[in-house]
């Protein structure tokens, strides 16, 4: 076998140029005197041809897609917009929900009165005082019930008000930063962001909230991973970024997109050391400017490959930052996965981010970055 | 002379995967195409996967050095769709276009060699999503982002690179047996 990884190299180096002039003249030598060398060489050339022609037209189905959502928002081109029909959906699913409400009071008043007219027809001869009182009675129960559906139109329409403002009717506070590393739903984050917490919840980029839980948590490595319960949640069809097993290399630039406040802030900066804190091999050093929001962040780098957590320990160095190396979001999972209901979860494993410029890849991976808030 | 300097151009920033000139193709012809499938009984679904399949062939043109085309951007992309849309309605058993236009200008050779490339392309893709991970990753690193095998052993946690070198020819055999087979199931 050893011969033929020999081969292989010196068939490979030939195809692509790099032998030098002597090499290859005794090379083309032996293609003549050996059929089967020569049958390797066509064979190979075919088949690396292959290889990339399927890689370049993979590349630009891509960059049509892209072009297409592209063109489609900016009205470029007719294409349906995906935003405005979810919109119409969402907006006639709120609509359904306060008439339902509102038809139901209708149904309830109208039955009440019925009940009330038919209490009060005469079936027997009654006397004038008697049928005053009655109809006195009558006039106070409309007038109360009149108050009563004021009050109940009102308390829909605040409803109807808070729902428009923020779904979860949780307060929450203090939080993190969290990413998508599984379509399904399933988020990374740092253990101590959801450290004690009764409920979690992420928000999207546009500000909506969708429920969470925590499914996995080791606060000794300070990772937790979350799921997304929340029946609003769309899935995405693809992650862009990937995770990537190790983690880079000293000086590596790097960037960051995280919800330090309640806007999502970029930063970038490069790994400073291969160790954390006090030589602590879970984690490196890196130079990013991070505030408490920023923890559970995703540091990757310029191929948009996750290459760790951004995790600011409180009893760590007077401004340094620490990134908790990525293979550990994979050693988590491993432990997760023993659970067979997780079984189906897959971490993204090709970046389509590379070669792409910054602005390009950041406006990409905000939508896979969420705000995790605990209550 | 502008106006066909000016599509050559295009197709030579097509050529290069410049997001300009793709978008200027894509934005100057989708419209037309979406009109013709969603009158003959498509979606706009059915005239994105169509309209995107003859930028495929357009592209395919262009990466084999052909920047002269003996008609407009325009006329071409909307023949071949056409072809292509016809051809899946005659797969449901329908036959009838009505658009109006005839076949401006015949995509006979454009189509036979885009459909070879396609089925190429779809034996590839089954091929490398037969191999499983991490050999899909291992292959790609390899051999589309050109990365040295140095680099692949420490990214990919080997001790060496001469164990990636191991394990990256495994992985090709394997990679090449799975798409040969296809290959020549295909061709009989």
């Amino acid at each position: 076998m050893i011969e033929d990884i020999k081969l292989l190299e010196a068939v490979e180096r030939y195809i692509s140029g790099q032998m030098s002039p002597d090499e290859r003249v005794h090379f083309e030598q032996l293609r003549k005197s050996n059929p089967e060398v020569d049958q390797m060489v066509v064979e190979h050339t075919f088949f690396l041809q292959q290889m990339n022609r399927f890689d370049e037209v993979k590349n630009f189905k891509t960059i049509l897609n892209d072009t297409h959502i592209h063109l489609g928002e900016k009205g470029l081109i007719k294409a349906p917009r995906l935003k405005g029909r979810a919109k119409v959906i969402y907006l006639y699913n709120r609509y359904k929900r306060v008439s339902a409400i509102a038809a139901s009071i209708a149904g309830i008043t109208a039955l009440t009165i019925s009940a009330l007219v038919w209490s009060l027809s005469p079936t027997k001869p009654v006397n004038k005082n008697d049928l005053e009182i009655l109809s006195r009675d009558l006039h106070k129960e409309v007038s109360q019930m009149k108050k009563q559906n004021e009050v109940l139109r009102q308390k829909i329409d605040n409803v109807a008000d808070q729902t428009s403002v923020s779904e979860p009717e949780i307060t929450y506070v203090s939080g993190g930063t969290g990413f998508l590393i599984d379509t399904k739903g399933y988020i990374v984050t740092n253990a101590h962001v959801v450290k004690n917490a009764q409920h979690v919840a992420v928000q999207s980029i546009n500000g909506k909230d969708l429920y969470a839980k925590v499914v996995y948590a080791d606060a000794d490595k300070d990772i937790a991973i979350l799921k997304i319960t929340d029946k609003r949640y769309k899935q995405f069809s693809s992650i862009p970024y990937s995770i990537k097993r190790s983690s880079g290399d000293l000086a590596e630039s790097i960037f960051t997109l995280g919800y330090p406040r309640n806007d999502i802030v970029y930063g970038d900066g490069y790994i400073a050391a291969k160790t954390g804190y006090n030589g602590d091999t879970l984690s490196c050093q890196i130079t990013i400017p991070a505030n408490k929001g920023n923890s559970g962040s995703p540091i990757l780098n310029k191929n948009g490959e996750v290459i760790g957590i951004l995790s600011k320990k409180e009893n760590s160095l007077e401004g340094a930052v620490f990134a908790l190396r990525s293979k550990y979001i994979i050693e988590a999972l491993n432990v997760l996965q023993k659970d067979s209901s997780y079984k189906n979860i897959k971490l993204p494993t090709n970046s389509t981010l590379r070669g792409k410029d910054r602005t390009q890849q950041v406006k990409t991976i905000s939508d896979y970055v969420f705000m995790v808030k605990v209550d | 002379m502008k106006a066909e300097s000016s599509e050559r151009s295009l197709l030579q920033g097509l050529a290069r995967n410049d997001k300009k000139a793709i978008e200027t193709i894509y934005k100057e012809n989708y419209n037309l195409v979406q009109a013709l499938v969603i009158n003959n009984s498509g979606t706009a679904e059915d005239a994105k996967d169509i309209f995107q399949e003859a930028m495929i062939v357009l592209y395919e043109k262009v990466q084999s050095g052909t920047f002269e085309l003996n008609c407009q951007i325009k006329t071409f992309v909307y023949s071949v769709s056409r072809r292509l849309w016809l051809k899946r309605l005659m797969q449901q058993n329908r036959f009838q276009l009505s658009d109006g236009h005839e076949e401006s200008v015949s995509v006979d050779e454009d189509m036979e060699e885009h459909e070879k490339r396609n089925t190429e392309f779809v034996m590839m893709e089954k091929a490398m999503n037969g191999l499983g991970e991490p050999c899909k990753s291992l292959l790609e690193a390899f051999y589309l982002q050109k990365k040295s095998m140095q680099e692949i052993a420490v990214s990919f946690g080997y001790t060496n690179s001469e164990n990636a070198k191991n394990q990256k020819y495994k992985c090709l055999v394997r990679l090449k047996k799975l798409f040969f087979s296809q290959y020549k199931n295909e061709s009989l």
